[in-house]
């Protein structure tokens, strides 16, 4: 009874977002009226996702067959344990921006492009993780790449924007077609578009390698995997940020629940080869270092935080790497452990990548801008926004008691447990992908100081930072929410695991609990998070959490002694009479020593211009500009670019050619078909 | 007459056409391209009445008969009448010189024995022989339309196409079903007479005969735009 009505809740989660998109169009006038509907109607959806999410990881959600669609497939829909976990991560980040959007679309003038379009990209996500055959799954996902497109050129007046959109456009196409040759490699084996046909089919080790590599660069390009990322960093910066969080929050999300349905469940985990686990552990390590890398060097906000959605993609496919590796050389146990951790990381990355997008869109709302050279002392402008921004920072910087630091542990105890797999090369593949996780790490919390520093902390570095306003409530509490939910899985990870448990039990019929020889080592236990068993690490997130503040309280007291009071002065400037918000650190100079050492990456093209004054000692001002590309971008799809471009103008010279040209190619091909077949 | 004198006549006429068509891209003069051109209608004519007579086939009779009229009279005097009405019949104007087009032509009717020789050895037919002549004759026809400028060459190549088919019928099967060939031909017809008239629209829109002009003339209409 239970999975009938999780999976009705599941359908009423789309059904709220389908009449969004029908009634929206109608109230174009009605403005307010517009937006309340909207956000409430995605509101509802987001709360309906989460209600079904955790009804299908209690209880298998059950199959629907909905009569639309072609003829001879009606709809199939499933709400799986698998299926279940996303929609909860759909639904715990909806809700959160739906209540921010009646706040941040308050001063759209536009909105019913967004009206319907976000209702509509919103219902390819849900319709993705729902799905049952390969149609449905086509028809949603190409539902959800086309409607986020409208939803990136929003602004299309500005130039840069309608080429970013065409880019995502071209790749998200890619990726379909790349999808669609996964899914028909996997039909010519099975005979069938139903997924349950396709679980069960036999699939030769080389049809089921080809169908691997398919999946796995389509997926790869809608998650933002280097190299497939090229779009991801030019299209989430100009996209409105209530969407950039869903985008960067969820659609990489739900691209990565493509990959799992596909290869873990379809293909199914008995049938990995070795060197698939080796390669997505290969491609998360270089995304994870890669993206922080790049983001480092960002002065856009918004740029810099869709580098680290790289970053974090590449962590959670460095867990289902190892998890694929496990499972292929037959350690259930700690390959469950690598996949809860891969989507522990999923979830917390949607909360705090969809905070930070929200936070950066609170910015924009109130500076007008992205740029975080103009920025510096906002905290004294919007508390808020920058008491939740630094939740969202401590969080991504995986940094206890908050709950990136669970996952991004999880990854490690994996990565540090795995025994000797065969060969030399995955001996050496898994310490290393350890290593650039820590690595990736390292750099990630320092590129947030320097967000956090250069945008909130010291003076105003222009006037639009200076006369920025605190956000409104609803901003306020759409941000809120996820903060809290950042704090809760950081604290209680040992009540969010055994829920999660139901899905390597699905894929791998492998789970954490009660695991090894049959004994229950690791009954659930709300204080301690042992992954394998007493002897090996444990971390308890509250004894932590208590610790810190015992500490802090300590250092408080004993720096603040009752009775003395807190003298506040200007700041010591080396007695330099007069300090300037130029003389600050900024975003570039704080990121120059990573610059210098890793320069051979980089490659910066750095120019120093010094104006003198007559004499060559006397110089009046020494201007520096620096400029990091992605040489991704610039080795790999530029050429292509313009290889195509070349190509096209000899077929289009071909084409102007007359006839005389025509009729030699006919003569040229009578030849030459006379040649081949006489 | 003996069958091997039949055939022997056959062999020789089947010659006679492919020096025709050597003779049709060697041509400097348009009228002297249209007069060979009008030769191998005729040719053509008479190779059919002799297969009509050898194979005791009637219905080719007729073939020869409409091939005379419509191949060796209407459509050069068309043409003829054409080119007196453009004044276009000084200089054939040809994209390659003469010499390279010999050497390719003799190229190509090599490449067309060699291809057709399989096959003439399964044929029982007494005309067999022409089979890659005819095969000759399209594909030097074809080159004859690649290598010249003016638009009336061109035409006269595609006739010239279509002669080289109707042999190469005669050649493989004795002649197609006379329904068909009553057809083709008043295609053929139709066709000549369309050319005709377009080519009057032509110089009256564009003031001139020669492709490249047309197809200039309309790329900088294109920009214009």
């Amino acid at each position: 009874m239970s999975h009938v009505l999780s999976l009705n809740i599941a359908l009423l989660a789309c059904f709220w977002v389908v009449i969004a998109a029908i009634l929206s169009p109608f109230l174009q006038s009605k403005n307010n009226i517009q937006r309340a509907l909207l956000c409430f109607l995605l509101g509802l959806s987001g709360l309906s996702a989460c209600i079904a999410g955790f009804a299908g990881l209690m209880d298998d959600g059950g199959t629907i067959l909905l009569p639309i669609g072609l003829p001879w497939l009606p709809m199939h829909l499933r709400l799986d344990a698998l299926g279940a976990f996303f929609l909860l991560v759909i639904g715990s980040l909806l809700l959160p921006v739906a209540i921010y959007s009646q706040g941040y679309l308050k001063h759209e003038k536009r909105l019913t492009p967004v009206a319907i379009f976000l209702p509509l990209f919103v219902l390819g996500m849900i319709g993705v993780v729902l799905s049952d055959d390969a149609f449905t799954f086509m028809l949603f996902w190409e539902l959800m790449s086309v409607s986020s497109y409208f939803l990136v050129t929003h602004e299309h007046q500005h130039p840069e924007n309608r080429k970013a959109g065409f880019i995502y456009l071209l790749m998200a196409h890619m990726a379909g077609l790349l999808i669609m040759g996964s899914f028909a490699t996997l039909y010519a084996a099975s005979g069938s578009f139903e997924f349950s046909v396709m679980r069960d089919a036999e699939i030769p080790p080389f049809w089921a390698s080809v169908a691997f590599l398919l999946a796995g660069f389509g997926f790869g390009t809608k998650a933002g995997v280097v190299p497939m990322h090229g779009w991801l960093p030019d299209a989430h910066p100009v996209a409105p940020s209530n969407v950039s969080a869903l985008m960067s929050g969820i659609m990489l999300k739900v691209a990565i629940f493509g990959f799992i349905r596909v290869t873990w469940d379809l293909m199914g985990s008995g049938d990995f080869q070795w060197w698939w686990g080796a390669l997505v552990l290969a491609a998360g390590s270089s995304s994870a270092v890669f993206g922080v890398l790049m983001a480092l060097q960002q002065h856009d906000l918004k740029r810099l935080l869709a580098y680290h959605s790289i970053e974090n993609i590449g962590i959670i496919l460095i867990g289902l790497g190892l998890a694929m590796l496990l499972a292929h050389f037959d350690h259930p146990t700690l390959a469950a452990l690598g996949l809860i951790a891969a989507l522990y990381h999923t979830i917390n990355h949607a909360l705090f990548k969809g905070l930070l997008f929200m936070g950066a869109g609170a910015i924009l709302h109130s500076t007008g801008s992205r740029n975080m050279e103009v920025m510096g002392g906002l905290i004294h402008r919007m508390p808020w926004t920058s008491a939740l921004f630094l939740v969202a920072c401590i969080s991504i910087s995986a940094l206890p008691p908050f709950n990136g630091f669970v996952s991004e542990w999880l990854t490690f105890q994996t990565a540090l447990m795995a025994p000797q797999l065969g060969g030399t090369l995955l001996n050496a593949l898994v310490p290393f992908a350890a290593a650039m996780l820590a690595l990736a790490g390292a750099l990630a919390a320092t590129c947030f100081v320097k967000v956090f520093g250069v945008v909130f902390l010291g003076h105003a570095r222009s006037d639009i930072a200076a006369h920025a306003k605190e956000i409104d409530h609803w901003m306020k509490w759409g941000m809120v929410m996820p903060a809290l939910c950042c704090l809760l899985l950081g604290l209680l990870p040992t009540v969010f695991i055994p829920m999660i448990d139901a899905v390597p039990k699905l894929l791998l019929h492998a789970s954490l609990m009660g695991s090894l020889d049959g004994q229950a080592l690791n009954t659930p236990n709300w204080l301690w998070l042992m992954p394998i068993d007493v002897t090996h690490a444990s971390y308890s997130s509250p004894i932590v959490l208590l610790g810190m503040l015992l500490l802090g309280g300590l250092a408080f007291w004993c720096l603040h002694p009752k009775g003395t009071t807190i003298r506040r002065s200007k700041m010591w400037s080396c007695g330099n009479p007069h300090t300037h918000a130029r003389m600050q650190y900024t975003a570039s100079s704080f990121s120059q020593p990573l610059r210098r050492i890793f320069e051979a990456f980089y490659q910066p093209d750095e120019h120093v211009h010094a104006e003198r004054q007559q004499h060559t000692l006397l110089t009046r001002r020494v201007k520096y500009v620096v400029h990091v590309g992605d040489r991704v971008v610039k080795y790999l799809y530029q050429p292509i670019g313009r290889m195509t471009l070349h190509l096209a103008k000899i077929i289009r010279h071909e084409h102007q050619r007359g006839i005389h040209a025509y009729l030699t190619y006919t003569f040229a091909t009578v030849i030459l078909l006379l040649m081949i077949f006489v | 007459m003996s069958a091997s004198f039949t055939q022997l006549l056959i062999d020789d006429m089947a010659a006679l056409t492919l020096l025709i068509s050597f003779a049709l891209l060697a041509q400097h003069r348009m009228l002297s391209v249209l007069h060979w051109f009008a030769a191998q209608g005729l040719l053509l004519a008479a190779t059919a009445a002799v297969v009509a007579y050898s194979s005791g086939e009637h219905e080719l009779y007729i073939s020869a008969m409409m091939t005379f009229l419509l191949k060796g009279l209407l459509m050069p005097w068309m043409l003829w009448r054409v080119i007196r009405k453009l004044h276009v019949h000084r200089e054939v104007e040809p994209l390659m010189n003469s010499g390279a087009t010999i050497i390719i032509a003799v190229a190509v009717t090599l490449f067309s024995f060699h291809v057709m020789q399989p096959i003439e050895l399964t044929s029982d037919l007494m005309t067999r022989n022409s089979m890659a002549i005819a095969m000759a004759c399209v594909l030097l026809s074809m080159l004859m339309m690649i290598t010249r400028k003016k638009a009336i060459t061109q035409v006269i190549g595609f006739l010239a196409v279509e002669n080289s088919l109707f042999f190469a019928a005669i050649g493989a099967t004795n002649g197609m079903p006379l329904v068909v060939e009553i057809g083709i031909a008043f295609d053929v017809l139709i066709a000549a007479l369309i050319f005709g008239l377009f080519f009057f629209q032509i110089r009256n829109t564009f003031d001139s005969m020669e492709v490249d002009a047309m197809n200039a003339s309309l790329i900088h209409k294109d920009d214009h735009e």
